[in-house]
C-alpha cells in the first residue's frame, strides 16, 4: 500500500547518508520516526531491529509475517520482535513492498548462490559483523544477527511454494518510514551486493532520517 | 533390507515434548509422523562452531524455493550444508512460519499447569527450544528460524498465508542424510498457526542409519547447480579448509 509521509526533511532531527557497501547503527527513541530513503533507486537497505534496553529481544522475520498473515512488509505493517512484542509500524511506504524472506547477503552464501570464486566479495554480513565489533558498548556478536528485512526488495511467493527474485520496485527518492514503539537500535547494511541484478550491479547509498514523532509538516 | 538401511537405533518423540542430539556426517534420519498431524521443529548448529547455525533465508534463496521437500538441502549461515531431503512422501515442510511462544499457547488453548496435568501439561515451542539449546550454552539469542517438519503453509498472490490442515497423514515421513556433524535441537509442540481447538498431541518417531554414499548422480546434489557448490564448500571444510 502506498502512503505519504506527513514528515518534512527540513524539521528532521537527523539525517545520515549510509554510502553503499556501509553500515548505520543508532539508537533511535520511543516515538520518533525513522525514515529510510532509497536515493538513487534499486538499492537494497539490510535492516536489523533491537530493543535498546536489552538486544537479546530483536525484530523476528517469521513472527512479523506470521501474525499479520502476509510475507510482504508495507504501510500498516507491525514489526514484532522474537518475544512477541510490537518494536515498530510501517506508517509510510512509497515502495508499496518490501521482502523479509530473503536474507542477508554473506560471503559464504554468495559461493553457493553466483560461483565459487564469488567468496572475497563484501556483503551484508561483513557489514554487521564489523557494526558490531566497533560497536562493544551493545555487546553483540555474530549469534545477534537475525532474519532481516531487506527494505526496497521484491521476493515473491508462487502459490506451488517457488521463490522468484524481481527486478527492483523502487525507484530514487522512495522511502519507507517507520515509528519506534520502544527505544531502538536500528543497524542497516546498504547492500553492496554485486552479482544481483536486481540494482543493476550499481549498489548506491541510502539516507537515513530521524523526526521527534510530534513534529509534522 | 540392506546395510544403508540397518536402524541403528529408533525411539518416539511424544506429542509436546523436546529433545537435542549429534546427528554425524553420514548417517540418516527418518522422520515419521506416527498419528498423523504431526509437527517437528528443527533447529541445526555446527558443533565445533555453534555460531554456525541453520540459516532459513539461505535455504530458501539458494534453492529458488518456498516449502522443503525431496532434493532440498538445508543450510548454515556459512555455505555449508548440514542435511539433505533424500526422501519425502509430503511434498511440502514449512520454514517460515516461526515457533509458538507461552502467550500464544494460553491464547488458543488455555494455560495448563503441571501440578494439575503433569507431563501433559503444555509446553510452547519457544521454552522447549531454550531448555535444549540451554543444554549446550546456548541461549535466546541463538534462536533462528526453524523448520517446521510436516506443517505446509502456502502464499496467495498477495502474500496472504494459509495454514493446510490435515497435510500430513499418519506414517508420513521424511529423510535427512547429514553431510556434516550436526547438532540437531527438535520438538514437538503444535504448528504456532494450527487452528485445532485443543493443544495437538502427536508423537514423531525417529530412526537412524547409516546413509549410502553420495553419489555423482545424487538427487539433492544435482537439484539445482547450487547444491553441487554447496556439496563443493562441505568437501572443502572436510579437509580442513
Amino acid at each position: 500500500m502506498i502512503k505519504e509521509s506527513i514528515y518534512h526533511v527540513d524539521n528532521a532531527a537527523w539525517r545520515k547518508v549510509v554510502p553503499a557497501g556501509d553500515y548505520l547503527m543508532e539508537t533511535v527513541k520511543k516515538g520518533q520516526v525513522v525514515r529510510i530513503l532509497d536515493m538513487e533507486g534499486n538499492q537494497a537497505a539490510d535492516t536489523i531491529f533491537y530493543n535498546a534496553a536489552d538486544p537479546s529481544e530483536r525484530y523476528s522475520a517469521f513472527n512479523t509475517i506470521r501474525e499479520q498473515g502476509n510475507i510482504y512488509l508495507s504501510a500498516g505493517t507491525r514489526l514484532l520482535s522474537n518475544d512477541g512484542n510490537l518494536m515498530l509500524d510501517i506508517i509510510a511506504d512509497t515502495c508499496g513492498r518490501h521482502d523479509t524472506l530473503g536474507g542477508a547477503c554473506a560471503t559464504e552464501s554468495n559461493t553457493v548462490r553466483y560461483a565459487l570464486e564469488k567468496k572475497c566479495m563484501h556483503a551484508c554480513r561483513d557489514s554487521w559483523l564489523l557494526a558490531l565489533a566497533e560497536n562493544p558498548q551493545y555487546g553483540m556478536d555474530k549469534r545477534d544477527i537475525p532474519e532481516n528485512i531487506n527494505f526496497f526488495m521484491n521476493v515473491p511467493v508462487t502459490p506451488e511454494g517457488g521463490l522468484t527474485f524481481e527486478d527492483g520496485i523502487s525507484d530514487a527518492g522512495k522511502y519507507v518510514e517507520l515509528q519506534a514503539h520502544m527505544d531502538i537500535i536500528i543497524l542497516v547494511s546498504n547492500c553492496p551486493q554485486l552479482n544481483n541484478p536486481c540494482n543493476a550491479y550499481n549498489p548506491t547509498p541510502v539516507e537515513i532520517l530521524v523526526w521527534d514523532g510530534a513534529v509534522a509538516a | 533390507m540392506n546395510d544403508s538401511q540397518s536402524i541403528l537405533y529408533q525411539d518416539c518423540i511424544p506429542g509436546g515434548a523436546h529433545w537435542s542430539m549429534l546427528m554425524r556426517r553420514g548417517t540418516q534420519l527418518r522422520l515419521t509422523d506416527v498419528e498423523g498431524g504431526a509437527n517437528l521443529a528443527m533447529l541445526f548448529y555446527n558443533p565445533l562452531n555453534l555460531l554456525e547455525r541453520y540459516n532459513a533465508p539461505d535455504t530458501l534463496k539458494c534453492q529458488h524455493t518456498f516449502k522443503l521437500t525431496a532434493g532440498h538441502c538445508l543450510y548454515s549461515d556459512m555455505g555449508r550444508i548440514f542435511c539433505s531431503i533424500i526422501e519425502d512422501s509430503l511434498g511440502w515442510h514449512d520454514t517460515v512460519s516461526g515457533d509458538t511462544d507461552d502467550a500464544m499457547i494460553e491464547k488458543k488453548w488455555g494455560r495448563r499447569s503441571y501440578q494439575e496435568c503433569g507431563n501433559d501439561w503444555t509446553l510452547s515451542g519457544r521454552h522447549s527450544f531454550l531448555v535444549e539449546a540451554g543444554k549446550y550454552g546456548l541461549g535466546k539469542r541463538d534462536l533462528m528460524g526453524n523448520v517446521n517438519w510436516f506443517s505446509k503453509v502456502t502464499v496467495d498472490g498477495d502474500g496472504g498465508m494459509t495454514f493446510v490442515p490435515d497435510h500430513s497423514k499418519a506414517g508420513a515421513s521424511v529423510v535427512l542424510r547429514f553431510e556434516m556433524d550436526t547438532l540437531v535441537l527438535l520438538h514437538t509442540c503444535p504448528h504456532p498457526l494450527n487452528p485445532a481447538s485443543s493443544y495437538p498431541v502427536k508423537p514423531v518417531n525417529y530412526q537412524i542409519s547409516k546413509a549410502a554414499p553420495v553419489t555423482e548422480d545424487d538427487l539433492c546434489r544435482n537439484s539445482r547447480p547450487e547444491n553441487g557448490r554447496g556439496f563443493e564448500n562441505n568437501r572443502l571444510y572436510h579437509l580442513g579448509l
